[in-house]
């Protein structure tokens, strides 16, 4: 099923949490909502769910208007942030609820219904706990379960909130790549929410960057990650270094016009934002290519596999490198050094208001 | 050390006199009284045929006043706890205004409406209905002062509750009332069940309210609390408070009922809490 | 457009609540001004008559003073059962609640049996010389007992939320036990107190079924305003009841929106709150 979302505008009070927004989740695909908290990010998936009604805009499942449609009638499966399993059922009788509240002449019969459940449970791995209250399971268990509550009704849209959100740092990663391999088993047109771009990067087939209720950019991940389109999302994919400078004849110039950058420019003239990653900051004792500058070495933050150095440029903005520890270490640097930095891949935007 | 020790068991030996005196004692003379002469003496105030009727009117009374403020207080809950509207808390406000008002006043106001020179009086009185003095006023004024209790116990604990249980309900193809009776009743049950035995403790232990429209008519209009009311105005004690023991046996039903009611719920609630 | 609720059965419940309690709550009580508009100015003068005035006053000043007392107690009460475990102290927990349950003609007549000149107690206190049962310290009993509940369960919820460490952190800080109390719990508990005031004060602003037996009913001298309404309607003067309702009723609802407004902030701060839905951070 092909979701398409037209111009949606949804206000709650004063706050506006989507602006005239639209994107279309192809059908088959797995799509990453992905943005930081006040995005809309959310409020997007319940207007895909019918769980909240737009002001204005329109949703389109396969190219008809579902805009009017209740949520009972959508055909969707909704995996809630907390999950909101039914505190008072098994955890059998939670999957098994929404083939239990069918009308009667499209009701399975107890025994298809109890095959179905079984079946569920045996998919997302926990069928040993048909019996327990959800009060019983843990996080992960929970959200299994949520999951196969959400597929027995076999909807043609898979809707999930946040669905690693609220697990611990080692269940996200385990369950993140089982969810990845239980689509493409499954194929269910799917779209959940995220604020944590690893997770969107990793699990997705295709980004939406959503900022202040609008589409920043929509891309695979390859291409949100290494083509971002606005700085918004340049900043939001990892983290960034940003330096001021102006773009003149081609060419793009930072450190009050002391140092040019290489690769090819914008073609106005103007200001410019330049951003750098972190690990894209080579740093070297001696001048090293046409394009370097001299920063002062300030603190030095070993982190995992790489040490993150924290820089001064000698036109006073700060910048961080990440090296890996063997190149840190072969460079042997100290606080109040003086090096050269050398940018392998910079991305320049034309700076705003001015 | 010790000191702290002589404060806290001075502080506890405090507390428990003054309970003793204001709420066992009292509880106690009820019984103490009503059997002052003796078993016989205290089944012959019961038998007695106004008895009866009393304790009939006032089953009668509740069994139509509780159904009826239930249904309301799950209505009002619905509506209140699962949705966002203007003038939610005007809608409150008024819910609670029986709360407020004198039970005496809240009697005048149906005396008001159906009183001989009453808003409704003269019609109802040319038709040969008779509300004021009789059944229906009796259950009107119940109905009025036991209006907030169910509703008032179930709107914190269903608005504790959000939303989301519901929806998933609605996105899983349930029905209104397939979400309201498998998924939000079961939730709240034992809170409903509270706010019904407190109703109904109300309704059948009504006074004021009750005492002004009843018209007092003995054998026929008086409520199990108004016999008890004439029987001691007319220097009957073991008789009243034979009368009385029941409404204090039902005063403890309802305290025990309450007290299951809360080990009930914190159980689920100890249950249901999120691991950490 | 108007927003189209996820939920089913808005409109449905909505507009049976309304209508219910428009019927049940609202149309009586607009009879009453209703009534009240179409006295004349000698019928409404009968409220303000000594007699009147007198059981104006004497509802308020007892309400006033068994909500003082219960204030005390209450806290007290609260405090033991919240801090100080003692064998049986569920059931003392169980029985706070009875005069919720027990129908207040019960409680009246059996407290005015307990404090009447040859009762268990009135014969201990008449001993003293003191007179409890046909006197306004009947009402105030009466009235203690009824509002005892209100304070206690305002406060019991409140105690046990407060973080005890607060007071050991007074005392590492060399606080004494009774400056720890007036200085870090007493502020913390004086909302939950206030209300508890208030709620049990309203309460015995109105009672009646339980006051009426040991009061004694002397006009001027022990006669609450809700027994003078009633006993004008025994009397047939529906106008009087109605002017004299509509004087008390006023009366007591502006004093309690004048508590209202003294618990102000600190209640409404307590008050949970529910936020708009937005994306979880």
């Amino acid at each position: 099923m092909n979701i398409e979302v037209r111009g949606v505008t949804k206000a709650f009070g004063g706050f506006v949490a989507l602006r005239d927004l639209s994107l279309t989740v192809p059908s088959g695909e797995l799509v990453a909502l992905l943005g930081p908290s006040g995005s809309g990010k959310t409020t997007l998936l319940r207007v895909i769910a019918g769980l909240a009604a737009p002001d204005a805009g329109q949703v389109l499942f396969d190219g008809r208007d579902t805009t009017a449609r209740s949520a009972r009638d959508r055909r969707i499966g909704f995996v809630f942030q907390h999950y909101a399993l039914f505190k008072h059922m098994s955890v059998f009788e939670n999957v098994a609820f929404g083939l239990r509240v069918r009308p009667r002449d499209r009701r399975l019969p107890e025994a298809a219904i109890r095959e179905k459940v079984t079946a569920l449970l045996r998919l997302v791995q926990v069928d040993w706990l048909a019996d327990r209250r959800p009060s019983e399971l843990s996080g992960g268990q929970r959200q299994r379960v949520a999951l196969a509550r959400a597929l027995a009704v076999e909807p043609s849209v898979l809707l999930l909130d946040e669905p690693f959100g609220s697990l611990d740092a080692k269940v996200r990663l385990e369950l993140r790549r089982w969810l990845r391999r239980l689509h493409d088993e499954m194929h269910i047109t799917s779209a959940f929410v995220t604020h944590d771009q690893d997770e969107a990067l990793e699990v997705a087939d295709r980004v939406v960057v959503l900022n202040e209720g609008r589409v920043e950019q929509t891309g695979t991940p390859e291409e949100v990650y290494d083509h971002p389109a606005t700085p918004f999302v340049y900043q939001f994919l990892g983290s960034v270094n940003l330096f001021r400078g102006r773009i003149e004849a081609g060419r793009t110039l930072i450190g009050d016009g002391a140092v040019a950058l290489p690769g090819p420019a914008p073609a106005a003239a103007g200001s410019a934002a330049v951003y750098v990653r972190p690990h894209l900051l080579e740093i070297h004792r001696h001048p090293e290519g046409e394009s370097h500058f001299k920063a002062v070495v300030g603190r030095l933050v070993p982190s995992g596999a790489v040490v993150r150095v924290e820089l001064t440029t000698e036109w006073g903005e700060s910048v961080q490198v990440e090296a890996s520890r063997e190149r840190a270490r072969s460079l042997e640097l100290r606080t109040g050094e003086e090096v050269f930095l050398v940018p392998h891949d910079v991305k320049v935007f034309h700076h705003p208001g001015r | 050390m010790s000191r702290h020790r002589l404060v806290r068991v001075a502080l506890t030996a405090a507390a428990l006199a003054f309970l003793g005196l204001f709420l066992a004692l009292p509880l106690a003379a009820v019984f103490a009284k009503a059997l002052e002469r003796g078993a016989g003496a205290y089944a012959d105030a019961l038998r007695d045929p106004d008895a009866r009727a009393a304790v009939r009117l006032t089953l009668a009374t509740a069994a139509v006043a509780v159904p009826l403020n239930t249904l309301f207080g799950l209505c009002a809950a619905w509506a209140a706890a699962k949705f966002e509207f203007r003038g939610k808390r005007l809608l409150m406000t008024c819910m609670d205004l029986p709360f407020s008002v004198s039970p005496v006043v809240s009697g005048l106001l149906f005396v008001l409406l159906f009183g001989a020179r009453g808003l409704f009086g003269p019609y109802l009185a040319a038709h040969g209905v008779k509300v004021l003095y009789a059944f229906p006023a009796i259950v009107l004024a119940t109905l009025f002062v036991t209006v907030p209790f169910v509703a008032r116990e179930l709107i914190p604990l269903m608005e504790a509750q959000g939303t989301e249980e519901e929806e998933a309900a609605v996105t899983l193809g349930a029905s209104g009332w397939q979400t309201l009776w498998r998924v939000t009743l079961p939730n709240v049950k034992w809170g409903l069940l509270y706010g019904v035995i407190l109703c109904n403790a109300r309704a059948m232990g009504e006074f004021g309210a009750v005492s002004v429209v009843s018209g007092h008519i003995r054998g026929q209009t008086t409520t199990l609390p108004l016999h008890v009311e004439i029987l001691y105005n007319e220097y009957q004690p073991v008789a009243a408070f034979a009368a009385a023991s029941l409404l204090a046996l039902l005063a403890l039903v309802t305290l025990a009922l309450k007290a299951l009611v809360e080990w009930k719920s914190g159980e689920t609630a100890r249950a249901t809490r999120r691991p950490a | 457009m108007a927003a189209r609720r996820v939920l089913p059965g808005f409109g449905l419940s909505l507009g049976l609540t309304v209508l219910y309690l428009g019927l049940v709550v609202l149309v009586p009580l607009s009879t009453l001004a209703l009534t009240a508009a179409g006295l004349s100015w000698d019928q409404l003068w009968a409220a303000a008559a000594p007699r009147a005035l007198a059981a104006y006053r004497l509802s308020l000043g007892c309400a006033f003073g068994a909500a003082l007392l219960n204030a005390g107690a209450g806290l007290l009460v609260a405090w033991v059962l919240v801090r100080y475990p003692f064998p049986g102290r569920r059931l003392v927990d169980a029985l706070v609640d009875l005069p919720f349950a027990l129908p207040t003609a019960v409680a009246g007549i059996t407290l005015a049996a307990l404090y009447s000149e040859n009762g268990w107690v009135g014969a201990r206190l008449a001993a003293l010389g003191l007179k409890v049962a046909y006197t306004p310290l009947g009402i105030v009993v009466a009235l203690t007992f009824v509002g005892l509940p209100f304070v206690v369960r305002t406060v019991q919820p409140v105690l046990e939320e407060l973080d005890p460490e607060a007071e050991d952190a007074a005392c590492s800080l060399g606080a004494t036990r009774s400056q720890t109390f007036f200085k870090v719990l007493l502020p913390e508990l004086r909302p939950a107190l206030l209300t508890g005031f208030t709620l049990a004060f309203a309460r015995g602003l109105g009672e009646y079924g339980s006051v009426i037996f040991i009061a004694g009913n002397m006009p001027l001298k022990t006669e609450i305003a809700p027994l003078l309404i009633m006993i004008k309607l025994e009397q047939y003067d529906v106008a009087g009841a109605t002017a004299v309702a509509l004087v008390f009723l006023l009366a007591s609802f502006s004093l309690l929106f004048g508590l209202h407004l003294l618990q102000g902030r600190g209640a409404r701060a307590a008050a949970p709150r529910r936020l708009p839905r937005e994306d979880a951070a």
